[in-house]
């Protein structure tokens, strides 16, 4: 395909009726990923079926390797040679893939993880919905790190929102986990793709200095190293073992602070940049709900059925899960009598919640172990038990 | 326009898959000021048995994907009758393949029941594959706040292969001409 045929095709502009899962992966494509590694996974495979068909047509490449060790392994290197990258897996591939996200993490590699969640542990509930994986993505691999991870409620977020993850990791360089579910995954809505100079993208920032001035790990104020390309001249160091500024290993505890101070830091400094949650008529609620993925749309349909009830509560969506909102909770628990926080697991946020929100309100979780949605009926009932 | 929630269901193989995505689809790109959300049962108990789609219309943002109480049951199978009739609100609008699906009492809360002959309709054009775009038709014409005819043939005629339109254009037509006997 000539160069100009294939860029025509990157983004399909126009309205779409399609799953979570097909949108995820035009999103994808649409933000420049020219590189999918995958094994594919019931919640997540039509995202690895549809890139295999879309990937040949705009010059990029699609393999299916041997196990998602492999998989992950691939699109580290993809990066590093120069291509977005990305894979999608469940929560059984996740899991094989925590190592080498430690090492993404460590050599500072921008690619996308999408992770359609479905009911663990182990090989659980395959067709069937979860939201369990949400502190696996935080602590997943060893050591400290500081992940964004982003998750969708709707057809048209899946797309929109994974070119944030896109644009997210390549402007701060790290790999960047899209958690979806099931439910989301899918389900079928309108996508609307807008024209392709209407998406804003982001593109990692590479070296202009003579080759012999680079230093592969030296940051700026911004604490985000230049990335150069292998092939471009270069030089080009991984290693996941702690480095210094040329990315030579250096095991002492003075480059350990420096290394692993700063790839925290470039989070940590910039979180009221990447945090992004919806909040839903909060402004005069004294009950707050607290939600995310599917689930906030059951949490938003349970509001609107408490209000033409007359009860004051409203919703506090998270967008962005990591990093996470923890000064918003701080003033929410001031503000509510009440938090409730209904997940698709034994209580992985609820107790996020309970810590940033330091006692000042009851927190409540309403919880689902997989396998179902809750139902706004549900929630309400608790809604209406805390009025 | 309130939330609508439609069920379609059968069993695997009668392409109620693609009722779904068709009404879903016409909605969602052709209905002016409206959305749907449609999922479907997935997994191993959605091939063969009871298979069904749901469709969630509404006027506004959809906030809950699932439907939970049914407006509009469209069932043409016995097993998935018997399957999902609870889910029929009380009040609601049931559509069935009337040689497929035996009623029972628990049909009795419907404010309205339409009968066709789905199958037998499609086997006049040479296949029972049509029997589901001949009951779209039917509920099209007696649905009123599901799909628009306009909508729903624009959808067809994109996402059904140009060899199979015509055919499934005259089962449409002949479920929305079809008038139930009594």
């Amino acid at each position: 395909m000539s160069k100009e045929e294939a860029e025509l095709l990157e983004v399909m502009t126009g309205k779409h009726f399609v799953t979570g899962n097909i949108a995820v992966a035009e999103g994808s494509l649409a933000a420049g990923c020219k590189f999918f590694g995958g094994y594919p996974i019931t919640p997540s495979s039509e995202i690895a079926e549809h890139m295999a068909r879309r990937l040949p047509q705009i010059n990029g490449h699609f393999v299916q390797f041997e196990d998602e060790i492999a998989s992950i392994a691939s699109i580290l290197g993809a990066s590093w040679g120069g291509s977005k990258s990305m894979t999608a897996t469940s929560g059984p591939g996740y899991s094989l893939m925590v190592e080498n996200i430690g090492l993404g993490m460590m050599t500072e590699t921008p690619c996308v993880i999408v992770n359609v969640q479905r009911g663990g542990p182990s090989t659980g509930l395959p067709t069937l919905v979860g939201q369990q994986d949400v502190m696996q993505t935080k602590w997943g691999s060893h050591g400290d790190y500081e992940p964004i991870v982003i998750s969708p409620s709707t057809v048209q977020e899946s797309f929109d929102l994974v070119i944030s993850a896109f644009n997210f990791s390549e402007q701060y360089r790290l790999p960047v986990t899209f958690l979806m579910d099931e439910t989301i995954g899918h389900m079928s809505e309108k996508l609307v793709i807008p024209a392709k100079e209407k998406i804003k993208i982001v593109n990692r920032k590479k070296p202009t200095v003579p080759p012999e001035e680079y230093l592969p790990y030296k940051a700026g104020k911004d604490l985000v190293p230049l990335m150069a390309i292998a092939g471009d001249g270069y030089r080009v160091m991984m290693t996941g073992l702690t480095h210094d500024e040329r990315g030579y290993p250096e095991i002492s505890a003075e480059a350990q602070e420096k290394n692993v101070r700063r790839i925290n830091d470039k989070i940590r400094k910039n979180k009221k940049k990447i945090i992004k949650t919806e909040e839903y008529k909060l402004d005069d609620a004294d009950i707050a709900l607290i939600s995310f993925g599917t689930s906030a749309r059951a949490a938003k349909g349970s509001v609107n059925r408490a209000r033409k009830k007359g009860i004051k509560v409203g919703l506090l969506r998270l967008i962005t899960v990591w990093p996470f909102p923890d000064e918003r909770i701080d003033l929410l628990a001031d503000q509510v009598k009440k938090i409730i926080v209904p997940e698709i697991n034994y209580g992985q946020i609820t107790r996020e919640i309970e810590r940033s929100s330091h006692g000042k309100t009851e927190v409540k979780g309403i919880f689902k172990l997989g396998g179902a949605i809750h139902t706004p009926e549900e929630i309400l009932k608790e809604i209406e038990k805390g009025k | 326009m309130a939330r609508v929630e439609v069920r379609f269901a059968g069993f695997g193989g009668q392409g109620i898959g693609l009722m779904g995505r068709l009404v879903g689809e016409a909605v969602a790109l052709y209905e002016k000021g409206k959305n749907s959300v449609m999922t479907q049962s997935y997994g191993p108990e959605s091939r063969g048995g009871a298979s069904s789609a749901d469709v969630v219309i509404d006027t506004e943002e959809i906030d809950f994907p699932k439907a939970t109480e049914l407006d509009y049951f469209v069932v043409l199978s016995e097993e998935a009758y018997n399957k999902y009739i609870p889910k029929l609100k009380k009040g609601g609008i049931l559509f069935v393949e009337e040689n497929l699906v035996h009623l029972d009492d628990n049909a009795n809360k419907a404010k309205q029941i339409f009968k066709i002959p789905a199958t037998k309709i499609a086997e006049t054009l040479g296949s029972k594959i049509f029997a589901n775009i001949a009951m779209l038709g039917y509920v099209c014409a007696n649905a009123k706040d599901i799909v628009s005819e306009e909508a729903l043939v624009t959808v067809m005629k994109q996402k059904i292969k140009a060899r199979y339109i015509e055919k499934n254009l005259i089962a449409f037509k002949k479920g929305k001409e079809y008038k139930q006997e009594g």
